[in-house]
């Protein structure tokens, strides 16, 4: 298990000193001006070293994400936007980060924006965390009054603005384009991609787009080394996550781990074990509702990390694993997320906006069991129809949760279906 | 659910002075011209203040920020926080039913208020005092279920406690948000498992329930004096650092604003509106100057001497559309646009600019009453 030492949010459930002066006994906000001094290439070259994949849900690796911006100026400005949109079933981990480890996110937003040649950086976060935008601006003021921000801040000779803004409740906006739009104050609609974000995102300027975790890591790495943080997790998984554990587990909660901890030791060691025992397991979605659910036999061993959740057919996301015991039905479940995705399409592209009101129509009979045996199929035709046919990844993120209900319970499905045509509970009966 | 403006209106919005101080503030985060990012906190604010969005404050916001009416409309309707009906005179509940808070028992709350407030989502209770629906995933999951009311989030819950909650807001109380279970944020209910010795005699509640409890202004209608907004960003100079020390963000480009809105903008667009224009204009190197976005919509070009239909088509292949922009030129746009279009000093000989300075304030010249009449060209 992971050491407190080693944990880089240290004050996760705000137990600490919550002012800049309780994190700078921490340990943050030290030698912010020297890291700068550091130059921008040995930034960059020292966050691809540490292996660190963004943790808003894609995983892309961060240092390279920064060496696309340009090198130069070419008269416009450039901005870092840090995504804190988050929107993401079962995600809450930023939330605990803004309102109770904040100065994590204002120093790392200053090191990040140097590395981008940025003097601005704008926050958006999610419109309903409105306590958490009150705490972290009550940060940015008191890092602003002890001069970590505004002219030369930190003493690091770079002039760096640090803005919240918000969002007022759309999933969509999560999507690092569409967050781009509603920044500039329009509805919350994804772009066509290329230009991307790199050559021309917000006001038209070069932008990089970051999660809150990728970017409140960075003052930690930097400090400690990228050996330091690439010795946790396995090759190409590098690192701490912070991890959002909810469901019928029977403590949920956030907690920072190594990368590629099993699931069970997480489970175990963190939550209490699952509600029931393990045997009363049904299913996991381990990293938000956007990846495909895996059966509870499968999970107890697996490993959380981006490549170990491939192999068993989902995908780590944002880390927000969602338990669910024999109590659930698996197929309304994900009929409740067909209908979240529904609500969340912002409607731009027809395959979307058609299609996810679509299955979720079909999911709700599925519920029910008031659909032919030719319809899962169907169902399953029409989520590749609406995959990888969109301007952004919410069609995907809607295809994807009901083709891992068909490929782990096509039985219950159809069990329910000829249940309700023979009028007869069936194999259900059995349980 | 149809997102539209309610049939019943108010008659009028203003901001209170102090919301006002904030929304100055708040404009104050984006780049000159780019204040139209501004709208959602504004919307947000209007919605605090007076429990919905109406449409008098939709039409101020559009106002303070140059935005046509319809462009504030559409934000409105697409982002869901924003209520467009009226709502509970105590509270609007919102209760998360997405995954986790289902299945941690979001479908048992909502039972609770139908019986106890609406049987739909959106309705006013009998006494007024309540309104509530199903949102989706409130970003509280380790907390679940749970239930945004007000500002807050009452986390945790169980039927018992939760239907007890509404009757205390009914009763005037506000019971302290957080979870209701007696957990202090989001750490196992057990104990803690990481991050012992940093637990140093903690505040009284989390820095989310604490806010609400020093604030108190959890379920009330602001005035704006509750949290202020302070701009540290400012410098005693007045200069905002980073922007300063960067180079400007390109304009916006134009969008054409309804017929209404224009004529208003010609009477509007008078010589000491368009002088800042000028200015920046020349502030910026000679090739960029007539990148000035278009601010009304089309006039009639053609009003100006020396302007036919042929010169008037070059001049909109160009971006120029209006008396306003022409009224702003300096002397390099001069000279770049004669130099551009080979007009060989047509646009000083004719004095476009005292001629456009002159229509852009909405009078006339002996010229253009001509044209006004019929008598220079045919339709």
């Amino acid at each position: 298990m992971l050491k407190d030492q080693d944990r880089i949010f240290t004050n996760l459930y705000g137990m600490h000193d919550r002012s800049l002066k309780g994190a700078q006994a921490r340990g943050h906000w030290d030698g912010t001006a020297k890291i700068i001094q550091n130059g921008r290439n040995w930034i960059i070259d020292q966050m691809k070293a540490s292996g660190l994949r963004g943790r808003g849900g894609a995983g892309f690796p961060t240092g390279l994400k920064w060496s696309f911006m340009p090198k130069e100026s070419d008269g416009r400005p450039a901005f870092l936007v840090i995504n804190a949109d988050e929107s993401e079933p079962g995600t809450c981990k930023d939330r605990e980060i803004m309102r109770h480890d904040p100065h994590t996110l204002i120093e790392g937003a200053l090191i990040a924006s140097f590395a981008m040649n940025a003097h601005t950086c704008y926050i958006y976060i999610r419109g309903e965390y409105i306590r958490e935008r009150e705490a972290l601006q009550n940060a940015i003021d008191e890092a602003y009054d002890a001069g970590m921000l505004g002219k030369n801040a930190a003493g690091s000779g770079w002039d760096f603005d640090l803005f919240l803004h918000h969002g007022a409740g759309a999933y969509i906006c999560g999507e690092e384009t569409a967050l781009l739009e509603s920044l500039e104050g329009k509805k919350g609609m994804p772009r066509m991609k290329p230009p991307f974000p790199a050559g021309a995102g917000l006001y038209g300027c070069p932008t990089t787009v970051n999660n809150v975790e990728s970017i409140a890591v960075v003052p930690t790495i930097l400090r400690r080394g990228p050996e330091w943080f690439s010795s946790f997790g396995r090759p190409n998984n590098a690192g701490t996550k912070i991890f959002g554990i909810s469901g019928h587990v029977n403590n949920p909660c956030v907690v920072e781990e190594a990368m590629s901890i099993s699931f069970e030791e997480l489970i175990e060691k963190h939550c209490g074990g699952i509600r029931g025992g393990w045997d009363n397991l049904l299913a996991v979605i381990p990293g938000g509702s956007s990846v495909p659910c895996v059966r509870g036999e499968n999970m107890r061993d697996a490993v959380m990390d981006f490549d170990a959740l491939r192999d068993v057919g989902s995908s780590l996301g944002t880390a927000a694993v969602i338990v669910m015991d024999k109590s659930v039905d698996p197929i309304k479940a994900i009929w409740r997320l067909s209908k979240f995705y529904k609500h969340e399409s912002c409607g731009q592209c027809t395959p979307c906006r058609e299609g996810t009101g679509w299955m979720m129509r079909v999911m709700d009979r599925l519920v029910r069991g008031e659909a032919e045996l030719e319809e899962i199929d169907m169902l399953h035709s029409v989520t590749k129809q609406v995959e990888g046919h969109t301007i952004c990844a919410l069609g995907d993120a809607a295809a994807w949760p009901i083709q891992g209900l068909i490929k782990n319970f096509r039985n219950e499905i159809e069990d329910r279906i000829k249940a309700q045509k023979t009028g007869r509970m069936g194999a259900m009966a059995a349980e | 659910m149809l997102r539209r403006l309610h049939p019943e209106q108010p008659e009028s919005f203003a901001f209170t002075d102090a919301n006002l101080a904030w929304a100055k503030g708040q404009i104050s985060k984006y780049p000159e011209g780019r204040q139209a990012s501004a709208v959602i906190p504004l919307l947000w604010r209007a919605q605090e203040q007076e429990g919905w969005v109406t449409k008098p404050a939709i039409e101020a916001i559009a106002d303070m920020l140059g935005m046509a009416y319809i462009r504030v409309l559409e934000v409105t309707s697409f982002y869901f926080m924003f209520q467009m009906q009226p709502v509970g005179s105590v509270a609007h509940i919102q209760i998360c039913g997405t995954l986790s808070c289902m299945i941690c028992g979001a479908e048992d709350l909502i039972a609770v208020c139908k019986e106890k407030i609406a049987d739909k989502p959106h309705v006013v209770s009998a006494d007024g005092k309540f309104s509530w629906e199903e949102v989706e995933c409130l970003g509280a999951c380790t907390n679940a279920p749970m239930a945004q009311i007000g500002k807050d989030y009452y986390e945790d819950m169980t039927v018992e406690g939760f239907s007890q909650l509404l009757d205390d807001l009914a009763a005037g109380k506000v019971p302290a948000p957080g979870p209701m279970n007696g957990r202090f944020a989001s750490e196992p209910l057990s104990g803690l498992t990481t991050l012992k010795e940093y637990d140093s005699g903690k505040t009284k509640y989390n820095a989310s329930a604490q806010l609400a409890t020093d604030i108190g202004d959890t379920v009330k209608r602001i005035d704006g004096t509750e949290v202020p907004l302070r701009t540290p960003w400012i410098g005693e100079d007045g200069v905002v650092a980073g922007r300063a020390s960067s180079a400007a963000a390109p304009a916006e480009p134009a969008t054409p604003k309804p017929a209404v809105k224009q004529a208003e903008d010609a009477k509007k667009a008078e010589a000491p509106k368009a002088e800042p224009k000028a200015e920046k204009a020349k502030a910026k190197p000679a090739k960029k100057a007539k990148a000035a976005p278009a601010v009304a919509g089309a006039d009639d070009l053609k009003q100006l001497k020396g302007v036919g239909p042929a010169l008037e088509k070059k001049l909109h292949e160009n971006g120029v559309t209006s008396f306003a922009q022409i009224a702003a030129w300096g002397a390099d746009d001069i000279v770049d646009m004669d130099d551009k279009l080979s007009f060989k000093g047509r646009i000083e000989r004719d004095g476009w600019v005292e001629q456009a300075k002159t229509l852009a304030s909405g009078e006339e010249t002996e010229f253009s009453k001509k044209v006004a009449d019929g008598d220079v060209y045919e339709d």
